[in-house]
């Protein structure tokens, strides 16, 4: 079975999920990305979603519990690239995504994960100036 | 009773197909609302055949109640016609008569058939008359339908040309709405405002409704669903412009508007954008002094 | 109506289940349903087939295009011979969970359709018939 590639930039990895899932390739990238986080110490995950056209509550799910496992390794996770028709349908579909934060792209869920103002926290809490 | 009368007009039509649709072309050509500036004859003919056999199709298995299954493909094709003759520029009664028409060929070769049967013929020609009225009034009413789905189609557009979302400044977006707000209309215009903050990277949108005099539950909520949207892709909103009738509303309404910030003027809400995005605003020069 | 056009897809596996979103995405692009609508169907989809193959033991999905004069439709049928749902208002509930979750499959399909009706009785299989109209 193909595998998601998981890439590294220094101290952060770097998820750029291309294919339309079936359930177990996203099951073998949670267990993949823990075993990297742990592996390299990572200290944030960025998982890129712009070429999914689609999220269901499992795939939500699985972002979910990938940002609460890295949380619990000290790592924190951003979600980038949502399209408009997905965030649409989460939001009908009553799914909150909470504990993960969200940026428009990558470079600016990088300089999130970096620590800089650019971007914004999912509603827990405003970015401090 | 109805079996008999079920197989005489299904028969009679099978029968005489040739002829009815030779004389049916014949007085079709001669009409005064023959638009052959719409229509070329050999199309005519291909849609008066297909009609005319469809019907004999249905007829046979299963008589001339329209309302059964066996009629669904005439009809079908009926609206069909509808649709494409209404783009040609043909009025739905101009459509209606083409299925009206087919009564005098088939009543003058009932009225041949039958001449020694008055009964006979008068229950034919009531069966035969009711059954193409329905078909007529059938291709009125999906004429009707397209019309008013065309119709809803161009307000749609209209909307999305009518509330244009404007770049105030680097990476933050406004959305003046302007007017009364209804689901659908702002439905539209969110997906639009989602769609933009993609194309131009905003990360902040400023939803304006200084010129919304009301606001109701369905709309409140678009509104919120539209900021979470928004949120779940990495940017956030501000509802500025709230008159105090309008704040008045969704209290009564029980409307949780959660953390979604709100400011009463647009000139705050870019404060704070600005602010967001990194920017400062700093005066250059001190206002002149008196004297 | 009429359906203008059925198909049946087994659903007995991860990659069933992907092969079905893309059918149903095939299929809601050429009624000519919009990017948002064509996603909430496919959302739908994916959550409906994955009960199937996940809680009912494998099962199939119709996939039937429907038109209403000038109105178009998508007609979702998923059917399984699997334990069934004891109680179909509690699993409609959001949050609802056994354990491997039905989580918020069926409300949130509900949610992202037009008709929704469901039936299902232990040990008799489940049916779901879910319709979008344009």
């Amino acid at each position: 079975m193909d595998r998601i590639p998981i890439l590294r930039m220094g101290p952060f990895l770097l998820v750029s999920i291309q294919v339309d899932m079936h359930d177990r390739l996203a099951l073998a990238l949670q267990d993949d990305l823990m075993n990297k986080i742990r592996a390299t110490s990572a200290r944030g995950v960025l998982i890129d979603i712009s070429a999914l056209d689609l999220v269901d509550s499992f795939i939500g799910r699985m972002i979910g519990n990938i940002a609460a496992m890295a949380h619990i390794l000290d790592a924190e996770t951003v979600v980038t690239g949502m399209r408009p028709a997905v965030a649409i349908t989460l939001v009908e579909l009553g799914l909150s995504l909470k504990g993960v934060r969200t940026a428009l792209d990558v470079e600016r869920g990088m300089a999130l994960l970096r620590g800089s103002p650019a971007g914004r926290e999912d509603g827990s809490g405003r970015p401090e100036k | 009773m109805a079996e008999p009368a079920r197989s005489r007009l299904s028969d009679f039509v099978s029968r005489h197909e040739r002829g009815i649709l030779g004389d049916w072309m014949k007085h079709q050509s001669e009409a005064l609302g023959r638009r052959r500036d719409l229509i070329s004859d050999q199309e005519l003919e291909r849609q008066s055949a297909t009609f005319l056999a469809g019907v004999q199709r249905a007829l046979s298995s299963g008589g001339p109640d329209t309302s059964g299954d066996a009629w669904r493909d005439v009809k079908q094709y009926l609206a069909e016609l509808s649709v494409a003759r209404g783009r040609q520029g043909f009025t739905p009664a101009e459509t209606a008569t083409f299925v009206f028409s087919l009564k005098r060929p088939l009543f003058t070769r009932l009225r041949d058939e039958l001449s020694g049967d008055g009964q006979a013929l008068a229950d034919e020609l009531w069966r035969a008359t009711t059954l193409l009225d329905g078909l007529g009034l059938h291709t009125v009413e999906v004429y009707q339908k397209g019309r008013e789905e065309m119709i809803s189609r161009q307000q749609e557009e209209l909307l999305e040309l009518s509330t244009p979302v404007v770049r105030l400044w680097e990476n933050v977006l406004a959305l003046p709405l302007i007017g009364t707000l209804d689901s659908a209309r702002t439905q539209v215009v969110m997906e639009s405002l989602l769609q933009q903050i993609v194309d131009t990277g905003a990360a902040v949108a400023i939803i304006d409704i200084t010129g919304v005099p009301t606001v109701d539950t369905l709309v409140a909520q678009h509104l919120l669903k539209t900021v979470a949207a928004a949120r779940l892709m990495g940017a956030d909103c501000i509802i500025s412009g709230i008159r105090p009738q309008i704040a008045q509303t969704i209290v009564h309404l029980g409307v949780d508007l959660g953390d979604v910030v709100t400011k009463s003027s647009l000139a705050d809400a870019l404060k704070i954008a600005l602010a967001r995005t990194g920017y400062a605003v700093t005066r250059l020069t001190a206002p002149e002094a008196e004297g | 109506m009429v359906v203008q056009r059925s198909d049946e897809l087994p659903l007995h596996s991860d990659e069933d289940v992907v092969r079905a979103r893309q059918a149903v995405r095939q299929r809601a692009i050429e009624q000519g349903f919009s990017l948002v609508d064509q996603t909430k169907i496919v959302t739908a989809a994916s959550e409906l087939a994955r009960n199937t193959v996940v809680h009912g033991a494998g099962g199939s999905m119709r996939l039937e295009a429907l038109n209403d004069g000038p109105r178009r439709g998508l007609r979702l049928v998923f059917q399984d011979r699997g334990p069934g749902i004891d109680d179909i208002a509690r699993a409609l509930k959001d949050g609802y969970s056994t354990g491997s979750g039905l989580g918020l499959g069926l409300g949130g399909a509900r949610r992202l359709m037009s008709e929704f009706a469901i039936s299902s009785s232990p040990g008799q299989g489940t049916t779901v018939t879910a319709v979008r109209w344009r």
